[in-house]
C-alpha cells in the first residue's frame, strides 16, 4: 500500500518546495496511477481492489494539492505545522480589501451592462495581481517566512477566488 | 470459437485461461454486446445478422419479449411496451418534464417509478434487466459459456441514482460487472486505439435520449479526461418529437390516442432519418379512426424546428471546455458519437464551432460497445499486445451536503478525477446530541432545492458531549464506476456512527435481492444452482489472481506467510467441486483475508518500480 506518512511530495519523488517542475509531476503522477489504478486489479482478489481504489485515490488528492497554487502553499506550510487553510482565518490589510471590493462592484457593474470586454479585461488584471502575488508566496516560503508566507497566500485565495467569480459573470453572459 | 477447457477434478483452471468478457452500450434507443475476438473488437450480431437490440421491452400475455419483437408491437400494444427506458432510470415521476410524452400507467409514488403493466408493476431498473439478459443470452450463445465480465456504459452526465439504477439492472441481469464506464470514453478508447492518437480530443456523444461531451487528453497510453459536461434528458427522441408535434399541427389534429402516438412517432423518426440524406422526406400514416396524415417535411423546415435543441448541445460544450480551460482552438479532434449525429445540422454546427470537420470514421452506432468490449477484455485480465493504456475518469456532478438554511456545500467538486476522497468534519449543536441527520445532494446550484437529491443518512451512536465538541468526519468516497459512498466516524473518541441509507430515487438492497428471487421463482432458473455456479466462478477468479501473483512477487513473503497463502488456495481447491456453497464462500474468504499483507506489499512495490521506471526516463 502507498506509505501514508510519506508526504505528497515524497509520493511523486519531487521536493519540497513552492515551484513545482509540472511536467515531472504529470509524469509521476502517471506513472503512479499506472501502477496503482483500480483498473489494474478489476481481476484481482478483494485485497487488492480495496487497496488499489484507497492508494489511487491518494494519488489523485495529492496530484491534485500541488496542481493548484494555493492548495501548494497551504499544503507546505501545514508540513510546517502552520494551519493557513481555516476557514477563520481571512485577516487581509484593508487597503487590499477595499481594492478588490472595488473591483467586484465594477465587475457586476460590467456584468449589468453586458459589456464583455470589460469584464475579461478586469479578470485578466485579477489574474494578474495574483500572479504576483503567487511569486511573492514563493519568495517567502523560500526563505522560511512561515508568518510573511501565510498572509500573502490569504490573499492569492482571495484573488483566485475573485477571478474565478469575475469569469463566471461572463461565462452566465454566454451562456444566456 | 472457444477451445475446450480441460481441468482435473479438484484442480482450478489455469490462471491464463481466457476470460469471456463483453462490453455493453446500453441506449435509450438501441444496445449491443461486443466482445474482442482473436485480438479485434467485434460486436455480436443476432441470428439475421443484425447488430442491434432494440431497447423495447414488451410485457405480452404469455412472457417477457425483448427487441424487434417487441418493438413491432409498439403501436398496438403501448401500455405494456416499454421504450427509452433508460430516460426512467433512477429519476421520480416529478423528474418527467412531459409525462404524458409517455403512454404507460405510471403507479402514483414518490422515489423510483413504477409503471403498472400487463405482468404486475415494474421499475425501470427491470425493465433494463430485461435487456441486459437479451443481451447476456446472446453473448452466452456466441462464447460458449457463461460471461466471465461485462462493461457496461452509462452517459457520462448520468448522476449518482442513475448510475447505480443502471448497476442494479446488470446484477438483476445476472451480469459480474467489471466497471461502468462513460460512453464518450468508451467512444476515445476504441476511437484513440484505433488511430494512435495524441492530443486534445473532443467526443460529442448526442444518443437516443442522453447528451454527452468529454474533453480528453491522450498521452503516452494515457486517457484523461479534463471535463464532462451534458444533458441527460436530451437526445435524438426530442428531435422526432419535434417533427411529431410539427405533423400535428401541420395535418390540424387533435391530440392523439397512445396507439396513434406511437405510430405518427415512428413516422416522424423515419423521415428525421431520410433527411440525412434527402431534402424532403414523406410523413404518411393513417389513425385508427381512418384519417390519413400525408405531409412532406423539408430538411429547411426540419432545420428550423429543431433549431433550438442543436443550440442546447452547444451549451455544455461550452460549459466543458470552460472547465477545462481551453478554447475551441486548442482542440485536436472531434468525434462524433451516437446515431443522432448523423444530422448534417448537428455536423454542420459542430464543425463551426470548432472551426474543423468533426471525424466520423467510426460506425457511431457501434464504436461505445467497441470501447466497453476492448475495456472489458482488458479489466477481465486477457492480455492482447500493445494494450498498455490506462484511462483516468470523472465524476460529471458535484457532490455535496445540505447545511443550515437548505444550502448546498460541495465536498466533492465536479471533474474530479475520480476514485476520490474527500472528508468534512461537522459538529453536534445541541448538549448530549448522539444523532445527526446528513442530506446528501448532487449538482451545481447552491440551493439544495435546486440540486439532486441522493440519500438521506441518519448517524446514530455519536457518544454525548456538549454542543459543538464532538468531531464528526463524514467522508465520500467516488470509486472507479463514479459510484458515491459515505461513512462517518466520530474523531475524539473513534466512534464509528452507524449510517442507514434512504437512497431518494434508487432501490434498498432488500428489493434487489427481493427482485432477484422473483426472478429466479418466475424463471425455470435454479436459484442455488446458479449460486453455486457463480461461487465457482468467483473461486477460480480469486485462485488465478493469487498463483499470478504468487508467480512474479512470491519472494515478499516469509515462510510463514507463503504457507498461509498455500493451506488457503489448497482448501479452496478442494471445496472447489463440492455441492457446500456456503463452505466454499468462507474458503474464499479466508484466501482473501490471507493474501490481504502479501497485497500490501506488492502495491508498495509496484509504487518503487513505477517511480524508479520515471526516473531512469528522466536521466534518458
Amino acid at each position: 500500500m502507498i506509505d501514508f506518512t510519506r508526504n505528497h511530495f515524497e509520493l511523486f519523488g519531487l521536493p519540497a518546495r513552492y515551484r513545482v517542475d509540472e511536467s515531472a509531476l504529470d509524469r509521476a503522477y502517471q506513472d503512479l496511477q499506472n501502477a496503482v489504478h483500480p483498473d489494474r486489479y478489476a481481476a484481482a482478489a478483494d485485497a487488492d481492489k480495496r487497496l488499489a481504489l484507497q492508494a489511487s485515490a491518494r494519488v489523485n488528492e495529492a496530484y491534485r494539492t500541488l496542481r493548484d497554487p494555493v492548495a501548494r502553499a497551504e499544503y507546505l506550510l501545514s508540513l510546517r505545522g502552520v494551519n493557513a487553510a481555516s476557514e477563520a482565518d481571512t485577516r487581509l490589510a484593508v487597503p487590499f480589501l477595499v481594492r478588490q471590493l472595488e473591483r467586484r462592484e465594477q465587475a457586476e457593474e460590467a456584468s449589468d451592462e453586458h459589456d464583455m470586454p470589460r469584464l475579461a479585461a478586469l479578470a485578466g488584471h485579477v489574474r494578474e495581481d495574483a500572479a504576483e502575488v503567487a511569486t511573492e508566496v514563493e519568495r517567502a516560503l523560500d526563505a522560511d517566512d512561515d508568518e510573511r508566507a501565510r498572509a500573502r497566500v490569504r490573499e492569492l485565495r482571495f484573488l483566485v477566488k475573485l477571478a474565478e467569480d469575475i469569469e463566471a459573470l461572463g461565462a452566465a453572459e454566454i451562456d444566456e | 470459437m472457444t477451445l475446450f477447457q480441460i481441468s482435473e477434478p479438484g484442480e482450478a483452471p489455469l490462471p491464463h485461461a481466457r476470460k469471456r468478457a463483453i462490453g455493453i452500450d446500453l441506449g435509450t434507443t438501441n444496445s449491443l454486446v461486443a466482445t474482442v475476438r482473436h485480438g479485434f473488437p467485434v460486436v455480436l450480431a443476432d441470428a439475421e445478422g443484425r447488430p442491434l437490440v432494440p431497447s423495447v421491452v414488451r410485457y405480452a400475455g404469455g412472457g417477457t419479449v425483448v427487441g424487434y419483437a417487441a418493438l413491432e408491437q409498439a403501436s398496438s400494444d403501448p401500455c405494456n411496451t416499454i421504450m427509452s427506458v433508460k430516460r426512467l432510470m433512477g429519476r421520480g415521476l416529478e423528474d418527467l418534464a412531459d409525462d404524458r410524452r409517455y403512454p404507460y400507467r405510471f403507479v402514483d409514488t414518490s422515489g423510483v417509478i413504477r409503471i403498472d403493466t400487463r405482468s404486475g408493476v415494474r421499475t425501470p431498473v427491470e425493465v433494463s434487466a430485461e435487456i441486459l439478459k437479451a443481451l447476456r443470452a446472446r453473448a452466452e450463445a456466441s462464447l460458449g459459456g457463461p460471461v466471465d465480465g461485462a462493461v457496461v456504459t452509462v452517459p457520462a452526465y448520468f448522476d449518482d441514482a442513475q448510475r447505480q439504477a443502471t448497476k442494479d439492472a446488470a446484477t438483476l441481469a445476472g451480469l459480474p460487472v467489471l466497471r461502468l464506464l462513460n460512453e464518450p470514453t468508451a467512444a476515445a478508447i476504441a476511437y484513440g486505439l484505433d488511430n494512435a492518437s495524441q492530443g486534445t480530443y473532443v467526443v460529442f456523444d448526442l444518443g437516443g435520449g442522453t447528451f454527452d461531451v468529454s474533453i480528453l487528453k491522450l498521452t503516452r497510453g494515457m486517457f484523461e479526461v479534463l471535463a464532462t459536461n451534458g444533458d441527460s434528458a436530451l437526445g435524438g427522441d426530442d428531435f422526432d418529437h419535434r417533427v411529431f408535434c410539427w405533423a400535428l399541427e401541420e395535418s390540424k389534429l387533435p391530440p392523439l390516442g397512445a396507439a396513434d402516438a406511437r405510430r405518427l412517432m415512428s413516422k416522424a423518426r423515419e423521415a428525421k432519418e431520410m433527411l440525412t440524406g434527402h431534402d424532403a422526406a414523406p410523413i404518411v400514416a393513417t389513425l385508427a379512426d381512418g384519417t390519413r396524415v400525408d405531409a412532406t417535411l423539408s430538411a429547411a423546415t426540419f432545420n428550423e424546428i429543431t433549431r433550438n435543441l442543436v443550440a442546447k448541445t452547444l451549451a455544455p460544450v461550452r460549459r466543458a471546455l470552460r472547465d477545462a480551460k481551453l478554447a475551441p482552438g486548442d482542440i485536436d479532434g472531434v468525434v462524433l458519437v451516437g446515431g443522432a449525429t448523423r444530422m448534417p445540422q448537428i455536423r454542420r454546427a459542430v464543425a463551426e464551432f470548432f472551426g474543423q470537420p468533426p471525424l466520423t470514421n467510426l460506425n457511431p452506432d457501434e464504436v461505445v460497445a467497441i470501447g466497453a468490449a476492448i475495456q472489458a477484455n482488458k479489466l477481465a485480465g486477457n492480455r492482447e499486445g500493445g494494450d498498455d493504456w490506462l484511462l483516468l475518469d470523472v465524476i460529471p456532478l458535484s457532490l455535496g451536503i445540505e447545511t443550515m438554511g437548505g444550502l448546498v456545500e460541495k465536498i466533492v467538486p465536479r471533474n474530479s478525477t475520480i476514485p476520490v476522497s474527500r472528508a468534512q468534519d461537522f459538529t453536534t449543536f445541541k448538549d448530549g446530541q448522539t444523532a445527526m441527520a446528513l442530506h446528501v445532494v448532487q449538482g451545481e446550484r447552491e440551493k439544495v432545492s435546486d440540486c439532486r437529491s441522493l440519500a438521506r443518512f441518519e448517524l446514530r451512536g455519536i457518544p454525548p458531549m456538549t454542543a459543538g465538541a464532538a468531531r464528526i468526519r463524514v467522508t465520500f468516497d467516488v470509486d472507479a464506476d463514479g459510484l458515491l459512498s459515505v461513512s462517518a466516524r466520530e474523531q475524539a473518541t473513534g466512534v464509528e456512527a452507524s449510517i442507514v441509507v434512504k437512497p431518494s430515487y434508487g432501490l434498498t438492497d432488500g428489493e434487489i435481492a427481493r427482485m432477484l428471487q422473483d426472478s429466479f421463482a418466475h424463471a425455470a432458473d435454479d436459484a442455488s444452482a446458479r449460486a453455486l455456479a457463480e461461487s465457482r466462478v468467483e473461486a477460480e477468479r480469486i485462485v488465478a489472481a493469487t498463483q499470478g501473483a504468487l508467480a512474479s512477487d512470491a519472494d515478499l513473503l516469509d515462510g510463514d506467510e507463503r504457507a498461509a497463502i498455500d493451506a488457503a488456495l489448497a482448501k479452496v481447491a478442494l471445496l472447489h467441486d463440492s455441492d457446500d456453497r456456503h463452505a466454499l464462500k468462507a474458503a474464499v474468504a479466508a484466501l482473501n483475508a490471507a493474501t490481504e499483507s502479501f497485497a500490501a506489499k506488492r502495491m508498495d512495490r509496484g509504487v518503487a518500480r513505477a517511480l524508479a521506471g520515471r526516473r531512469v526516463d528522466a536521466l534518458g
